[in-house]
Formats: C-alpha cells, structure tokens, sequence
C-alpha cells in the first residue's frame, strides 16, 4: 500500500503597522529606533480617565487596504475590547475590531481575504534576564514607544497552499501595500509580521485536520521555512498514528525548532465587548471618494497592462509584483529610442540584470534603466551576440556607461555580414574533419567543437545560429 | 445558574484572588445578574438593533496631527518599579 499524500491548507494573519503620523487613538508621534518611553501619553498609557480617539487617517489606510483587496466594505463598524493580561498591555486589553471590522471578504490574486479590521499595537517588550531568551529572563522593561500603533490585521481564507504558495502571495500583498503607501512593510523592523494557521489533510479530503498558529515570523524566509518545518512535523504525527493538538507555536529560525508557546487553558479567551469609549464609525461618501482618488494603479492591474504591452504573463507579473522592476523597466521602455521590443528589454530585466543584482533595488544600480534597454536593442538588430551582450551587462553593472560605447570600445560587436564568418566556418570544418563528418553523417551534436572553433576565432562575435546555418550549408545538409 | 469552576475561571482571567467567603457571595451574585439578563432576554427584541451606545454620535475621529507626549520622567514617575528608560516588571514566562 502506498503511503498517503498530505496536502497542507495554510490561512495567513498579516499584521501591518499603519503609516500614520501619529498613533491609532492618541496624538503621540510614531518613532522606531527613537529613546524608549519618548513617546507616550496618559492615553497610550492607559493611565485612568483618558479616553481614547481613532485617528482618521487610519481609517483612511483601511479603507485602502480593503479597496486594494477588493473588500466588501461595511458601512458601519465598531471596536471591541480584547481582554487579556500581559506587561506589553497598559489596559488589560487591545482595541480592536470583532464581529463587525472595517472590510469584509476579498481576494487578492489567488487567495481570497476573509477580512481587514484596525486595532493598536502592543509596547516592545525587551527582556533583560539571565539568558535574554524569552523562556528564560527574569525580568523585562516595557518601551512604550511602539504601544498604539495602528495596525490593519489581514485575515485570509485557508486558500494557501504550501510554503512556497505563502512566500510568493505574501511578495504579493507587500508589494499591493507599498503601492498604496500605507506601511513601510519592512518584516525587519517589525511593520509588517505574519502568523499562518496551518493543517493538512489527506490529499482530496475535504474536512480541514486540526490546526496549529506558527506565530510571529519576521522574514519571507523564515515563513517559508518555518511552514515547511511545521507541515513536516504534522506528517509524521499523522504517520504515526498520533493526533495534531491544537496550539501555538513559536518557530526559531536558528535552530528550525518548533516550540509551544502558551498554555491551552489560557489560549483565546478574550471575552471581547464593545469599547464603550468609542461611538461606531460610518463610512461616508465623502471617505470612500477620498480613499477611491488615492488609489494607485495596483499590482494586478500593472500586470494586465504589462501583458497587454506584449510580455509573456510570468515576465509581466514578475515585474508587476516587484514594483521596482516594474519601474525600472518604464523607465527602460522610456527612456531609449533605439530600445528593443518590451518583451526583450523585460527578459533582460528579469533574467540577466536580476541575475547580477539580487534582491537589490535596480535603481540604485549603475547600469541605467536606459542602457538596458539599448542592449537589449542591440542584441536583437544582432549588432552584438547573446553571450557578449552578457559581458557588456556586467560592465554596465560594475561602471555605468552606454553599450554601443563599451561593445566598440572592447571590440564585441558581432561579425558583419560580409562573408568574413564564411570564410572563419571553412576553416573550422577543415580543423575539424572528424567532426564535420559525423555531421555530415546526421550527428547534430557534433557541431559543438566547429562552433567553439569559430567563436574562438571571432572572440565571441559570430551568431552561434549564423554559425550553424553556414556549417549546414557548406556540409550540403 | 453560574457555578463555582465558573466563578474561579472569571476570576483567574481577571487575575483577581478570592477568599472561599468571596467565591461562594459571587457565585450568587453573578446568577443574579444572569437572572436578570434572562429577564431582559424573554421581551421580543427581533426588530430592535443592538445598542452598544446609549449616544447616537457617530465618527468621533481626530485628525493625524502629533501632539506632545509626556516626558519620559513624568511617564515613569508613578511606575512602581523602573530602569533607566523603562517600565521595569517581572518576566511575563515566570508568572
């Protein structure tokens, strides 16, 4: 018998700290990185008698958030408290949105949105004991600073449906953010942090297994790592016969150890109420026209455009979803007269450039927008081969500069046509008698040693297809 | 009807520590008051909204302007235990 396929169905809770100026429900200024406890008030304090006043331009935000996601926006929507007890809580309980949250469902690309609501962000808690390590310090100090922020909480439906899937949608929803100018979305400095939900099930089973909360990953790597250590975990429970308990858990990126984080017995009773300080928020026509005009044009969207200029859909939602590729490349489109077609310039973005640049922001590089896409011109009016068009890319990469300049400057313009080449296969064919004739005989794979004859000769510069057409021709094949 | 498991879980939720003498006073005091909400739960109540406000206003919001925070002596001063830049309290895990 062979051993059953699992299928992980995986849900995502995003955390985003709002971009505001100011907190969700005091005038106190946002800071990272500023002295602890500079910026607090009686009412990010939770000192009695202060009561608190959402800011408007979080809501603001949300209603963008839930436009970008395609939400079903509620008219109406109130806080709640959410009760519980720990040090980074002045209150004893977190402002925030129960049954009737800002945005209802939506989708973003394959996933859909089960909601978006607003709520305050917890103080820092820094731990000074012994260790340092959460399990294992005596005593902590709680930095106000980042208490009250606003956060929107994106909830999405168990539509997720691997490590991989979680890791692409989530470049996805970053970049959607960063379009819409509400967060910094930087998971090193906190404002953007993920939870995942995760089961798995027999593959074509329908009932969802018992889930567990991975909580509190920083990077788009550890989320991927970390969902895959827990999907693995799971399996071999199940293998074994053994049932998945129903916890949260916390994952160490260093060790790839998976640990329980709280006790059941305390888990999720929060007995939310409405917060009687604050009156309920209607959404007006006047706020939706704003947050409507506000709208930039969104990844999606960008990718249709981009689709509709002729690229391949993979190279158009590549350059869709990170942003400033997709700006690097208008700029290319733009900026060149000569450029080549938008699907060449767009390979050489995403493939060669991308490939000597990393995860870094093409803007910042040397080689301008511009001189990309003369390249990539170049290389299909064949003034320049494929290969040396790759050493020009590096020069561009390391110094700058214009590559009509750099191909004649190096002498890595291709051969013209001018029967030169001609005269260079001959020779080859005669070099490599053996060879040719294994040719002649219906061995293509033979032609590997004329070409690299010739293209030794011609330092690179000869068109391998040119090349190939000539051999076939002088062989009479 | 609230039982006593109740009471002791509602309390340990709120933290608070109660006498044996305490417990069994909340106990009926706490079914009191969920008598009176099975009162209030027997008047036909489908065509009415829930009310969550005894006020009618609605978009009390302030606009995203900083206002000056306190300093940071003044927000430590009432704390009952402190570090140089901070609230200083036990560590959440030992507790």
């Amino acid at each position: 018998m062979s051993p059953v396929e699992y299928e992980p169905v995986i849900g995502l809770e995003i955390h985003v700290q709002l971009k505001t100026k100011t907190k969700m429900f005091c005038g106190c200024e946002l800071s990272f990185g500023d002295p602890p406890n500079t910026h607090t008030c009686p009412r990010c304090l939770g000192l009695p008698g202060s009561l608190p006043l959402p800011n408007a331009r979080a809501i603001h935000y949300g209603l963008l958030i839930g436009m970008a996601l395609e939400c079903e926006l509620a008219p109406r929507s109130i806080f709640h408290r959410k009760n519980y007890f720990y040090p980074d809580l002045p209150k004893g309980y977190q402002i925030s949105q129960y049954d009737e949250p800002l945005c209802g469902p939506g989708r973003l690309g394959d996933v859909r949105i089960h909601r978006v609501h607003l709520e305050e962000d917890a103080a820092k808690l820094v731990h000074v004991g012994a260790s340092g390590r959460i399990h294992a310090s005596d005593a902590s100090v709680v930095d106000f600073n980042r208490g009250g922020t606003p956060l929107a909480e994106i909830v999405t439906e168990p539509d997720v449906t691997s490590a991989e899937h979680a890791r692409e949608w989530l470049t996805l929803l970053r970049t959607t953010l960063r379009q819409l100018g509400v967060s910094d979305v930087n998971m090193d400095e906190g404002s953007l942090r993920c939870d995942a939900n995760i089961s798995i099930r027999p593959k074509g089973e329908t009932q969802l297994g018992t889930k567990t909360e991975l909580k509190n990953m920083n990077s788009f790597r550890f989320i991927e790592r970390g969902i895959r250590a827990e999907v693995a975990r799971q399996e071999e429970i199940l293998r074994n016969g053994e049932q998945v308990v129903q916890e949260t858990l916390h994952f160490d990126p260093r060790t790839e150890a998976i640990t329980s984080l709280r006790s059941k017995e305390e888990a999720h009773d929060y007995r939310y109420f409405p917060e009687p300080d604050l009156v309920p928020v209607t959404i007006t026509s006047d706020m939706l026209d704003t947050a409507r005009a506000a709208l930039p044009e969104l990844p999606a969207a960008r990718q249709e455009r981009f689709e509709a200029l002729g690229l391949q859909p993979d190279t158009a939602r590549q350059l869709a979803w990170r942003s400033e590729l997709g700006d690097y490349f208008e700029t290319a489109l733009q900026a060149n007269g000569d450029a080549g077609s938008p699907q060449a310039v767009a390979n050489w973005v995403c493939n060669e450039l991308v490939a000597r640049i990393g995860d870094e922001d093409p803007a910042g590089s040397k080689a301008a927008p511009g001189a990309v896409a003369a390249l990539a011109g170049l290389v299909e009016r064949k003034a320049v081969t494929p290969n040396n068009a790759k050493l020009v890319l590096d020069k561009l990469v390391n110094d700058g500069g214009d590559p009509a300049q750099i191909i004649e400057a190096e002498g890595l313009g291709a051969l013209a046509d001018d029967g030169e080449l001609e005269g260079i296969v001959e020779a080859a064919l005669a070099a490599n008698a053996d060879a040719a004739e294994k040719i002649r005989g219906g061995n293509m794979k033979a032609i590997g040693p004329i070409i690299g004859h010739v293209m030794r000769e011609t330092k690179g510069r000869a068109d391998g297809g040119e090349v190939t057409r000539i051999v076939r021709e002088k062989l009479g094949l | 009807m609230i039982d006593r498991e109740q009471v002791l879980h509602v309390a340990r939720l709120a933290r608070l520590e109660l006498t044996e003498d305490e417990v069994e006073h909340m106990t009926g005091e706490l079914s009191k008051v969920l008598g009176h909400i099975d009162k209030i739960a027997e008047l036909d109540l489908d065509d009415v909204a829930p009310t969550s406000h005894v006020v009618t206003v609605e978009n009390a919001l302030r606009p995203d302007e900083p206002e000056p925070s306190l300093p940071r002596d003044v927000a430590l001063a009432s704390a009952p235990a402190v570090s140089d830049d901070g609230f200083l309290v036990p560590s959440p895990q030992a507790g």
